[in-house]
């Protein structure tokens, strides 16, 4: 059995079939770990992860501690008010002194795009990002992958609707890149001022409205609006929002039957989506943010080297 | 008397043909063809043999950063004026976003008083600012800054947002003889971007600029040119669409003329690769549409100028995360054999060449240019041959930042002479060194 492909995760595109395959693959055993009343195995005893947050996140931050720690590696996590960033310092001398105290990995959350490209160059450890700017959340699409093939058995063949600021969404076009590449179509639904330019050369269909995205679609993620997002006219306002793209019992009616509703988190309950709609029972929403700890799990195992049925 | 002896002169419109060219304290005497044989006359105290060179008026980069006052740790003028004469430049007009900005006499007299203190013998020719410290609100001294050796004005890193202010500058410049020098960008398009807005954005997820953010301000310029009449110099022309309206102002009459700059003809938005800060730079570098188009611009003449819009940084300000890293390119010693590869690709001729670089700049800066008998003796030779390999970490320039490390270029300048005394010299053995 081998290992990954590549040392660093940074972006979906640099990760072939057979490493997302081994990951969510990877990813299910991590998973039983979570569930069982002692939640931790030896398997990473004396690794050391670092983890730098120089944009604020609750669940992802906490979901790779969690990952960490259920692995039994030592888990730092820094924040940007606790780094030397403040103080002037570039990122790149803040983690080549960090890396002279012999950390395993690095993860990294950071509000410019290409940030942990950036560090993936300058320093020997491997890199994990954990969200860059408006470019890459990886470990999110593997657990969306993760989510929906749990659910529904396979990713080939499905369609995926994706609705939202697709532009400024790390979150789309990591998901457009992994569910693309495992042989799902991807739509994306939004308002023109909404839409990247050149968006259909990531390989997703193109739409202004949100009705079509939804008619046949067998997983519809929905993305969060921010409502600051006013002041740069990306929309009129959030009620108009919530009525063209938020998505409504009625909406979901046009997807297919056994269709899921996906959302990274956090919600705006009533923009764009509606709360029975994010409680009902098509909603995985939870299991995305279960599923979030198993594929860390399994990122941190395999970037360390690990192999496929080769834990304990 | 010193004579450089049977080079190719190319002086558009003027001269083209192996000439010797004879100077003597500081100007050119005479401009002769090569009497086969005959014995140097015992008045000729140096030669200068450019068989196989190219002999042109001195080149002028009418677009440099040197960042003092102010940035000594990016570059210094003395540094600055090294990269100039190391790329065959004789003479380069700073941009006035110094610290304090060239707003005023007595940072135009210090910028002087340091090139001629470094002693590299370099022409620099100051651009003053437009607005007082550049903020866009009120003019700078204009008549200050033309009596202290201002030859333009620009508010260049800037646009100049006020639609009245602008007017008023071009109307004011006029009446000195001052160019305007336009930095075309429409900040609330602008604003936030990092790179081209393209495909390469769309997949980084890195915030694009659209060429609108340029073209809208160009066409705004050229409107207010022809209200006022006066010169208006568009600086670093990347967009396709602003190559067309200045083609089509030009047709009409308007005066306004462009540079534009090496990245622009070489690179397009994909040279940014991961994330590459190198290849960061305002106005960003665009699609293959837009390359051609300012390709084609330059060949026809529509733009006038090749500048390089030489923009040194530190490591400091460029190894950090891709929207937080400063814009620029450092261009001084690469800007030649750039756009020479245009003249081996057929694309321009090497007179069209020696205008971009030359007699335009001089033109619209209103300096002597060109090889005159009686004029001052500023000359490059140029090798076109000459293959070599860009080394950014052996430029005369403190800026290392180039997207062009590394690559293999052929023609180089291997002798730059300002006022008849060589500032670079590059030809005997153990070429490349500076005098």
């Amino acid at each position: 059995m081998g290992g990954l492909s590549t040392k660093h995760i940074l972006e979906m595109a640099s990760l072939s079939c057979d490493d997302i395959t081994l990951i969510l693959d990877t990813a299910v055993n991590m998973k039983e770990i979570s569930r069982r009343p002692v939640k931790k195995v030896p398997t990473l005893r004396g690794k050391t992860v670092v983890s730098f947050f120089y944009e604020s996140s609750t669940r992802t931050r906490v979901s790779f501690d969690l990952a960490a720690k259920r692995l039994s590696a030592d888990s730092v996590a820094l924040t940007a008010g606790a780094s030397s960033m403040t103080k002037g310092e570039t990122l790149v001398d803040t983690v080549r002194n960090l890396e002279v105290m012999s950390p395993d990995i690095i993860v990294i959350r950071h509000s410019s795009a290409g940030a942990p490209h950036l560090l993936a160059r300058h320093v020997s450890l491997p890199v994990i990002n954990a969200g860059d700017g408006m470019h890459a959340h990886p470990s999110q699409a593997l657990l969306d992958l993760m989510t929906v093939r749990e659910k529904k058995g396979r990713i080939a063949g499905l369609r995926l609707a994706i609705i939202g600021d697709i532009a400024r969404s790390r979150v789309a076009r990591c998901n457009i890149a992994g569910f693309r590449k495992m042989g799902a179509s991807v739509v994306v639904a939004a308002p023109p001022t909404m839409l990247p330019f050149g968006i259909d050369s990531l390989g997703a269909e193109v739409t202004h409205s949100a009705d079509e995205a939804i008619d046949g679609a067998d997983v519809i993620m929905m993305l969060r609006i921010q409502k600051e997002r006013l002041a740069a006219h990306l929309f009129s306002s959030a009620r108009e929002y919530a009525r063209t793209f938020g998505l409504t019992v009625e909406r979901v009616k046009r997807a297919r039957p056994d269709a899921l509703i996906m959302h990274p988190g956090p919600l705006n309950r009533g923009v764009e989506i509606a709360p029975e709609v994010a409680d009902g029972p098509c909603s995985v929403i939870l299991d995305q943010v279960e599923n979030g700890v198993a594929v860390r799990m399994a990122l941190f195992y395999l970037v360390l080297g690990g192999q496929r049925d080769g834990g304990d | 008397m010193v004579v450089i002896r049977g080079g190719r002169v190319v002086d558009p419109g003027h001269l083209d043909g192996i000439y010797d060219i004879y100077i003597s304290e500081g100007r050119i005497v005479d401009i002769a063809a090569p009497s086969a044989g005959a014995a140097s006359s015992p008045a000729v105290t140096e030669e200068i043999q450019a068989a196989g060179k190219i002999v042109t008026p001195g080149l002028i980069d009418m677009h440099v950063h040197l960042r003092e006052p102010g940035y000594e740790y990016k570059e210094t003028i003395a540094t600055g004026c090294l990269a100039a004469a190391c790329g065959g430049f004789t003479a380069v007009c700073p941009m006035p976003n110094t610290e304090p900005v060239n707003d005023r006499a007595e940072v135009c007299r210090f910028m002087i008083s340091q090139a001629a203190a470094s002693g590299v013998g370099v022409r620099v020719l100051p651009i003053g600012a437009i607005s007082r410290d550049q903020e866009g609100k009120d003019l700078a001294e204009f008549a200050g800054l033309k009596e202290a050796g201002a030859v333009a004005v620009s508010d260049d890193g800037k646009p100049v947002s006020d639609d009245l202010l602008m007017r008023r500058a071009m109307e004011y410049a006029k009446g000195f003889g001052l160019p305007v020098i336009s930095h075309c960008e429409v900040v609330s398009l602008a604003a936030g971007g990092a790179m081209n807005e393209g495909l390469a954005s769309t997949r980084l997820g890195l915030a694009g600029i659209p060429n609108a953010a340029e073209r809208i301000m160009v066409e705004r310029d050229i409107a207010l040119c022809e209200l006022t009449g006066a010169a208006l110099h568009i600086a670093h022309v990347s967009a396709r669409e602003s190559v067309r309206a200045i083609r089509e102002a030009k047709k009409r009459g308007v005066p306004v003329t462009a540079e534009t700059a090496p990245h622009f003809f070489m690179l397009t938005d994909e040279a940014v690769g991961e994330y590459d800060t190198a290849a960061k730079v305002n106005p960003p570098l665009r699609s293959e549409a837009d390359r051609e188009a300012v390709c084609e611009g330059l060949a026809d003449g529509t733009i006038d100028a090749i500048a390089s819009d030489h923009a040194p940084h530190s490591v400091m300000e460029k190894e950090v995360e891709f929207d937080l890293a400063a814009n620029g390119i450092s261009g001084l010693e690469t800007s030649l054999a750039l756009s020479l590869s245009l003249v081996r690709r057929n694309l321009i001729s090497i007179s069209r060449l020696v205008e971009a670089m030359s007699l335009a700049p001089a033109r619209i800066l209103g300096l002597p240019g060109g090889l005159a008998v009686g004029g001052p003796a500023d000359i490059t030779v140029i090798d076109p041959d000459m293959a070599w390999r860009v080394d950014a970490a052996s430029f005369r320039s403190l800026g290392k930042n180039t997207p062009f490390d590394r690559w293999e270029l052929q023609g180089k300048a291997v002798l730059t002479m300002v006022g008849g005394r060589v500032v670079y010299y590059g030809l005997a053995p153990g070429a490349g060194r500076c005098r």
